[in-house]
């Protein structure tokens, strides 16, 4: 029985193994080309997930916490730098208070557990922030944010930033604030009448996502064709990508299959890019 | 010595032959990728042909009014070419569509603008028409020309203003946690920096890549975001489908 366990237990670890060296095999393939160093996600299809596999409501977020781990380590194993993904738009926080504060306590729940030094984010060197106005959020899920980004700090495989309580409308807003605020500051001290004027740059490193380079690519899954106030600063030079397959559904060859767009289209957009 | 060097070198041959079987596997993978979009292509022309000859039925009737403002973008190379943008909007005006915003990042359709007016039968500048109060005026149909300046730059400049209220208004005094601006005061000042445009229900991208090259970022919060190809090849047919696709999505705006 004892000998049945130990072959049933190493059968799996074996097929992980196999599974693990073709997925490097296709990664080598697919480094031949131009990889993208950013890559942003807006997960779409939680609600629609659920109600097509019959599940209780609120069960679509956590297999889509799921897709999106997955999603990392592929992305840290291919070599993209830095993740962006869509976790909660401010608009959200109009959906029912139930599904809200479900979300609130699933974010809780898994924050905690990417705390501790063993989780697949330590594991796997990911390094997370949290960009949006977390002012919106409640002080302990504000404070468990603060803590997971100073425990992973140190993480350097992979720059993974979520957008909580966030739209590109807000942060906009944000940075001109902050501009203005710093711009007074510095007449204060210099005692000069003329406070001088808000330039770009200085919007620019105020922005939420200051933190990251401009994405290469933004995936919007679920059929949908919208941006929905994500990143709308940034991404003038991104490629935009729409899925009809549901974030849930969002596998490793949907992400190839990215990759290779982005790659057939990469000198055009290399060129925009630098022209913008 | 000279076993460890041969040995070395023999890895290194074989590293040199895997990396070439990797080249030629992704080089031919791309081949594959080309051709799947290539025969696409062609399956879409062909599409695009039978809407326009009438022969799909459930493109005959398009519900425009949904439409009530369609963005433009084009690639600035392919925007010199001006008899093409003319056909364009000659489309959308004998489809219905009554207001347009032509967005190219270098402004080459901004200084093509006299022109195009000018040929296209009963066109008004967007501003004009706001000065006017002819917004409403379904004869006609409203044109806006946007650049590059109209995004980031525009944004800047509104900030700006902004700053001035914020010295004006004492905030300065503020817990800075607070937020002092709101997204209407926002908009009221693009509005005064002359950038204050509506924004698009649709936005269709004419170039060789789905990107939307900096168009005002203020302005396509819930945009509709369809990719047309480039502007050389465009057809009657894939505008008449984009439209249609368009009017039966469904928004819930986050809810």
């Amino acid at each position: 029985m004892q000998k049945g366990g130990v072959i049933g237990e190493k059968i799996p670890t074996f097929l992980f193994k196999v599974v693990h060296f073709l997925r490097k095999c296709i990664f080598s393939v697919l480094s031949v080309g131009p990889i993208p160093e950013h890559i942003a996600f807006i997960m779409d299809g939680n609600r629609r997930y659920a109600r097509l596999r019959n599940l209780k409501e609120g069960a679509g977020h956590d297999a889509g916490y799921f897709a999106l781990m997955s999603m990392v380590i592929y992305c840290c194993e291919l070599g993209i730098k830095y993740v962006t993904a869509y976790a909660f738009s401010i608009d959200n926080f109009k959906r029912g208070p139930e599904e809200v504060q479900y979300i609130m306590d699933l974010m809780m729940e898994k924050i905690e557990q990417m705390c501790q030094k063993d989780s697949i984010v330590n594991r796997y060197g990911v390094r997370i922030h949290f960009s949006g106005n977390l002012q919106l959020l409640s002080e302990p899920i504000r404070n468990a944010t603060k803590k997971l980004m100073v425990v992973t700090a140190n993480n350097s495989n992979v720059f993974l930033t979520l957008c909580v309580a966030y739209t590109s409308t807000d942060e906009i807003i944000h940075a001109i604030q902050k501009s203005c605020e710093e711009k007074w500051a510095e007449n204060r001290e210099s005692r000069f009448l003329y406070c001088g004027v808000i330039n770009l740059v200085d919007i620019e490193k105020k922005m939420y996502m200051a933190i990251a380079p401009d994405p290469d690519i933004v995936v919007r899954t679920s059929g949908v064709n919208r941006l929905s106030n994500f990143l709308l600063w940034q991404s003038a030079g991104s490629y935009l990508f729409s899925t009809s397959a549901l974030w849930q559904d969002f596998s490793f060859w949907h992400l190839v299959w990215v990759v290779m767009n982005f790659q057939r289209n990469q000198p055009r957009l290399e060129k925009k890019k630098k022209q913008l | 010595m000279d076993f460890k060097m041969e040995t070395r070198m023999l890895y290194r041959w074989i590293g040199q032959i895997g990396n070439l079987l990797l080249r030629l596997l992704w080089h031919l993978i791309h081949v594959l990728i080309n051709l799947c979009y290539f025969t696409r292509g062609i399956a879409n022309a062909l599409e695009s042909y039978l809407i326009s000859w009438g022969l799909l039925r459930r493109y005959n009737s398009l519900h425009v009014a949904k439409l009530r403002y369609l963005a433009i973008v084009v690639e600035s190379e392919e925007a010199h070419q001006t008899s093409k943008v003319m056909e364009l909007l000659q489309w959308l005006a004998a489809v219905g569509v009554k207001h347009v915003c032509l967005y190219d990042k270098e402004g080459v359709l901004k200084k093509s603008k006299d022109f195009i007016l000018e040929k296209l039968d009963g066109a008004v500048l967007f501003q004009e028409a706001l000065e006017n109060n002819m917004l409403q005026d379904q004869r006609r149909m409203v044109l806006e020309f946007a650049s590059f300046s109209d995004g980031k730059e525009a944004v800047v400049k509104a900030a700006n203003v902004l700053f001035m209220k914020y010295l004006k208004s004492g905030a300065t005094d503020k817990n800075q946690e607070e937020q002092i601006f709101t997204e209407s005061q926002m908009a009221n000042a693009l509005k005064t920096v002359g950038s204050g445009g509506p924004e698009p229900d649709l936005l269709l991208i004419y170039g060789p890549a789905r990107c939307h090259l900096g168009f005002p970022a203020w302005r396509i919060r819930y945009t509709e975001i369809l990719h047309m190809g480039p502007l050389k090849s465009m057809k009657y047919g894939s505008l008449i489908k984009a439209i249609y696709r368009f009017t039966m999505v469904r928004q819930n705006y986050g809810i």
